[in-house]
């Protein structure tokens, strides 16, 4: 299900809600499978006493691992050469975030045929949380 | 981080990691379905290579036996004195796939710092920021994944607008 180079021009966008209301629950799941225990992400009176912020807070790598489902959808499975994110404001219990991909650039490099992106998430108010980039192989 | 880490890849972990970004592909979890596909096999997520703090085994954000914990139990927090990662937030992560890591990978991470730099904050003060490179190598030498991750000291915590 990859992408056709014929099919693809710049300015082409594929967007998708990859969390609605994220839970508590949620950030637990991911602290256990990435191995980042940073209280920030689970631990309310840590957070909000000792570190000083409203709530816990997703970590950004939640955030960016979120944006790859809306890109490895979009681009198919094996098919990334780059990703990159920045992480530019923070994500909270309860935000529903769309991430969305804009064709930039179709073009050859040696034997591939490769898609540039710019790559956005943003919250239900419209913040922008992560902004980036990747580049994937698509077929002619 | 530790400055060398071995990763195996595991099909079991890379499960959880994808039920923890409720991503149901089966790419990630069902081996027969995967091996009809054109990755061939199951593979990992995108963003599953920083994973690869499971494996450090002195790695400063997991709860180790017989250390205080900066997190809460009685009281908010398990230390006496400031805790020693907060202000630390993560401000970049990139990915390059030379390919694509599978179950059975018998990685070997080594990181490198990078460049450091300075910036005002209106939101949270002086940052400093520090880059690391990560290089993660396969069985059978190859670089199969490069990394780069920039983390950000903040001053103040992040005001909120």
């Amino acid at each position: 299900m990859a992408l056709s180079a014929k099919a693809l021009n710049p300015g082409d966008e594929h967007s998708e809600v990859v969390a609605d209301n994220l839970s508590r629950t949620q950030l637990v799941m991911y602290s256990g499978a990435s191995g980042d225990y940073n209280p920030l992400h689970s631990d309310e009176p840590y957070t909000t006493e000792v570190a000083g912020y409203p709530s816990v807070f997703a970590h950004g790598m939640l955030t960016m691992g979120l944006t790859g489902k809306m890109l490895t959808n979009y681009v198919g499975d094996a098919r990334l050469t780059k990703f990159g994110v920045r992480f530019t404001n923070q994500v909270w219990p309860g935000d529903t975030l769309t991430a969305t991909a804009v064709v930039t650039e179709i073009r050859q490099e040696g034997d591939d045929k490769l898609v540039d992106l710019d790559v956005k998430t943003t919250n239900q108010d419209g913040t922008t949380v992560v902004s980036g980039y990747a580049t994937a192989k698509v077929d002619d | 981080m530790a400055d060398k880490v071995k990763m195996p890849v595991e099909g079991s972990h890379i499960m959880m990691f994808a039920r923890s970004l409720l991503d149901d592909n089966p790419i990630y979890s069902d081996a027969e379905y995967a091996a009809k596909s054109e990755a061939g096999s199951v593979i990992a997520p995108p963003t599953f290579g920083r994973a690869v703090a499971q494996f450090d085994p002195d790695y400063h954000l997991r709860p180790k036996s017989g250390e205080k914990w900066f997190g809460s139990g009685k009281n908010s927090t398990g230390l006496d004195g400031p805790a020693p990662s907060t202000g630390g937030l993560h401000a970049e992560q990139h990915y390059e796939y030379h390919r694509h890591l599978k179950p059975g990978d018998q990685l070997t991470m080594t990181s490198q710092l990078g460049k450091t730099w300075e910036k005002e904050s209106k939101r949270a003060g002086l940052l400093k920021f520090t880059e690391t490179v990560f290089e993660f190598h396969d069985q059978d030498g190859e670089l199969v994944l490069t990394m780069r991750s920039v983390g950000v000291k903040t001053e103040k915590p992040v005001e909120q607008s």
